[in-house]
């Protein structure tokens, strides 16, 4: 059962959003093939869903560590641009030399950027007792500022063109493609590692089982001698830096650079993956490819049908919507009570009792 | 007073399952009018399902529930509570921030303006001998002052029949002394009572009549004052009873444990803080503290086993070495073991394998995670040792903390820890919730474990428990500590009295009982 409701939220929201968009007045059905079956029916897409899927699972596998302790990081997104500001100022400090040590460093410093994201709602909730979601969430408005702040002024591409956008990434400064003829990059292949890493340490590892312990019962890590507070920095130090790397990895594959329209929501469509790969990173990474169909399915219904841009969000929605739904009927059962009629009592106490 | 040839109440042939257990199979006893009547039966036997049912709690699957002569269909508690039927629960619901008289209105049916309840308050007190100070504040009060709450609450709907559900459990002996004063009173007026009970000396002072449950079933209906308290023990356990083991030559070894001048503040609003706490425990000795709930027993386990740690290194000593600063898993490697009070939650996580239970405590002495690997074959094979030696009945070291039963989830727990061969061992409640085989078992795994060398501290709310158990003794109260006394040389008196501690010295000496006759007649 914990694994079949995944697969019938998403049989669900294909057959509601059929529905519902046939009653906006599109094909409904054709909708749901172009979100769905087009991307996997068409070979040539297949490496766009893989491209797509990489940072997802990326930061997906960081936010289901983080949720199992029951620590939630919702500032993925702030994390991911942080990753790619950082990395992208390495590059565009070095953006005039070679060497094979510039595409390292970028990378590190996007791991590094991400972590330290990570680490100021880990250190205002250690302190102050701050709610992390709310910390997370609104750096992750400041990150987006900054970003806005850093690509119109000091870090815009003054050859020629005006638009609000970073240099375009050097040679040296381009992850490679590791498939001929494919988008597949490096960093599909690093996710899939990391992915698979996490998976052991989750399972085997102490500090997977300090995770499960500190998110299942709180009173037995400290009986235990697991540290709270420990937790919590490890935890969102641990998801910042797969953020930030999912960021820099944005920025040297397929972006190529940083714009306004840089953020893609990643951060925020990773919770969904997280939870829909029930917070098993391997779950996460079949999570990952299902959303990021619906990516691109969502270019594809785009151009197919002229449907909206919204309406790919509006999927990925349904699917979380019925996914925690259909957890809550899973685990509890809907009964009808009849409110019975009260008998009176048939005996009058008589008060010298 | 005329009395009514017809039981007050008839259970006849009540059967209640829920899945996988019939907590009750067709049970069927009278209580008379006036009547003391006791619901004998060891944990899980269906004393509480039984009057959960009476009380309009649940409703039977099968049977019928004759009142006064007429069968009655008791649909929630309100329609109890018009028939006449009261109850007074083990777990109150007060609010501590709260005056009685507000607490007492708040749990009213019908709503009474503030004056005249507090003119019924004060006059029901008055009758019973519940002396108590309608203004004071909950948090303030005493466990058995706060039962008193409880019982004027039921009593000021007049009830003819009051169930009691294990009321002194939470009592010193002097408090005890005084509520069968008040039951007794009561009884004498025509109210029936049922009280729920495993303690067989108080059902031998107090009941007329006691019906003994046992799985479910009924086993006997007997007169407590002919019985032996053995005999009835005998039908509650359904055999023979083991005495424990006790070498009869204790001799102590060097200090293990030893505590001096522990302090620490207390948690929150109303949590209790310790002060100056010391005490000495040897090789081979169990000590135990005494107390009535909420003078700071949780507080005191905490700061033993390190989940609360002290500025003082020197204020914990195992075998010589200062622990006071050192966490729980720090203790751990030094050679402490603790068992908390709370078993699903605190001891262990209810979802997680007993196997991974036993990571949680066991991986640093018992080498179960290195290097920050764990090893699940060697948590398999000890968890399997201890679902061996403690007969923990369980699917396998596979099953979930939180599919065994209370008894089963304590015997793994004590397991766990004691095979693991700590210098030293605290526990909090070992026995509490759990069925009279497996307490025995959990007793007799103590008396061993000592014998072999270790210093054990006892906590516990269950003086009985401690006597036969311990060989010193303290009481806490308060947060503070009394002084050590030997078991052999103990008087009950003097312990219930430090039990009562502070807030015996403030309460009210006991009304004399022709008083309170003279008023009784008077009233009727």
């Amino acid at each position: 059962m914990l694994y079949a409701t995944p697969v019938g939220a998403v049989v669900l929201t294909m057959i509601v959003g059929a529905i519902i968009f046939s009653i906006i007045g599109y094909n409904g059905l054709a909708a749901v093939y172009e979100m769905f079956i087009a991307p996997l029916a068409l070979s040539y897409k297949w490496s766009a869903i893989a491209v797509k899927a990489s940072p997802l699972i990326l930061i997906g596998v960081g936010l289901a560590v983080g949720n199992r302790a029951a620590i939630w990081n919702i500032g993925a997104e702030g994390q991911y641009i942080a990753g790619a500001l950082a990395g992208t100022g390495i590059g565009l400090v070095t953006q005039d030399m070679t060497g094979v040590w510039i595409l390292p460093s970028m990378i590190l410093a996007g791991l590094v950027g991400g972590a330290v994201w990570g680490a100021i709602p880990a250190w205002l909730k250690t302190q102050f007792n701050v709610n992390e979601t709310l910390s997370s969430l609104m750096l992750t408005y400041v990150a987006i500022h900054l970003m806005n702040e850093m690509v119109t002024g000091p870090w815009k591409d003054r050859t020629g063109y005006s638009y609000p956008q970073t240099p375009i990434v050097k040679p040296d400064q381009m992850l490679p493609i590791i498939i001929p003829h494919t988008s597949i990059h490096l960093g599909v292949l690093i996710t899939l590692i990391i992915a698979l890493v996490m998976w052991f340490v989750m399972s085997r590892s102490l500090f997977g089982f300090q995770v499960r312990v500190v998110g299942s019962a709180p009173s037995a890590a400290r009986h235990a001698g697991f540290s709270y507070k420990t937790t919590v920095w490890l935890v969102f130090i641990l998801s910042g830096a797969l953020a930030g790397l999912a960021g820099i990895f944005e920025v040297t594959g397929p972006f190529r650079q940083m714009a306004l329209g840089f953020p893609q929501n990643y951060g925020f469509t990773a919770i969904i993956v997280a939870f829909l790969g029930r917070l098993n990173p391997l779950g996460v990474i079949i999570a990952g490819i299902v959303m990021a169909i619906t990516y691109v399915g969502g270019d594809l219904a785009q151009s197919a049908l002229q449907m909206p841009n919204a309406s790919k969000g509006i999927f990925q929605a349904m699917v979380l919507f019925f996914l925690l739904a259909s957890d809550i009927l899973v685990r509890y059962r809907v009964r009808f009570i009849r409110r019975a009629p009260v008998v009176a009592p048939s005996v009058v106490r008589s008060p010298a009792e | 007073m005329l009395t009514d040839p017809r039981p007050r109440l008839s259970l006849r042939g009540i059967t209640k399952s829920f899945p996988g257990v019939l907590a009750n199979d067709d049970v069927s006893f009278d209580v008379s009018a006036g009547e003391i009547h006791a619901l004998l039966g060891e944990n899980g036997a269906g004393k509480s399902t039984l009057v959960k049912m009476i009380y309009g709690i649940m409703q039977p699957d099968a049977g019928q529930i004759v009142w006064n002569g007429q069968p009655v269909v008791i649909n929630n508690p309100k329609a109890a509570r018009r028939l006449g039927i009261g109850m007074v629960f083990q777990h109150f619901s007060l609010f501590e921030a709260l005056t009685v008289l507000e607490n007492i209105a708040l749990g009213m049916d019908a709503k009474i303006p503030q004056r005249e309840l507090e003119g019924r308050v004060r006059q029901v007190m008055q009758q019973y001998g519940l002396l108590l100070d309608p203004k004071r504040i909950v948090s303030e009060l005493s466990v058995g002052e706060r039962q008193r709450i409880e019982i004027v609450r039921a009593l000021l709907l007049n009830p003819t029949l009051l169930i009691m559900d294990e009321p002194t459990s939470v009592l010193t002996p002097q408090e005890v002394d005084q509520l069968f004063v008040v039951l007794r009173q009561l009884a004498r007026e025509g109210c029936s009572i049922l009280y729920i009970s495993h303690k067989l000396h108080e059902i031998k002072a107090l009941c007329g009549t006691a019906t003994i449950l046992r799985g479910g079933r009924l086993v006997d209906t007997c007169d407590p004052r002919i019985e032996t308290s053995r005999s009835m023990a005998e039908k509650m356990i359904g055999g023979n009873l083991k005495d424990i083991q006790k070498p009869a030559q204790r001799n102590f070894g060097a200090e293990k444990f030893v505590v001096t001048e522990l302090s620490i503040p207390g948690h929150g609003h109303f949590g209790v803080a310790l002060k100056n706490i010391s005490f000495r425990v040897h090789a081979g000795e169990i000590f135990g503290i005494a107390g009535v709930a909420g003078n700071g027993q949780t507080a005191l386990l905490l700061a033993l086993s390190g989940e609360q740690t002290t500025h003082d290194a020197d204020a914990i000593r195992i075998t010589g070495t200062a622990v006071g600063r050192l966490d729980a898993k720090a203790r751990r490697l030094k050679g402490l073991a603790s068992v908390p009070e709370e078993r699903n939650g605190h001891a262990a996580v209810p979802d997680f394998t007993l196997s991974d239970n036993s990571v949680l405590t066991g991986r640093d002495r018992l080498k179960l995670a290195v290097s920050g690997i764990i090893n699940p074959r060697a948590a398999r094979k000890y968890t399997g040792e201890v679902i061996a030696a403690f007969a923990v009945k369980a699917t396998g070291t596979e099953a979930t903390a939180g599919s065994l039963s209370g008894g089963n989830l304590q015997k793994y727990i004590m397991g766990r820890e004691i095979l693991q061969r700590p210098e030293v061992l605290v526990v909090s409640q070992p026995t509490w919730g759990v069925d009279a085989g497996a307490a025995a078992a959990i007793h007799q795994a103590l008396v061993d474990l000592a014998a072999a060398g270790s210093a054990i501290v006892v906590i516990s709310q269950d003086l009985d428990e401690l006597l036969e158990l311990c060989d010193t003794l303290a009481v806490i109260n308060g947060g503070r500590l009394s002084r050590v006394m030997k078991v052999s040389e103990a008087d009950i008196n003097e312990i219930g009295l430090l039990m009562g501690g502070i807030h015996g010295a403030a309460e009210p000496a006991p009304q004399p009982v022709a008083t309170i006759g003279v008023e009784a007649t008077s009233a009727a």
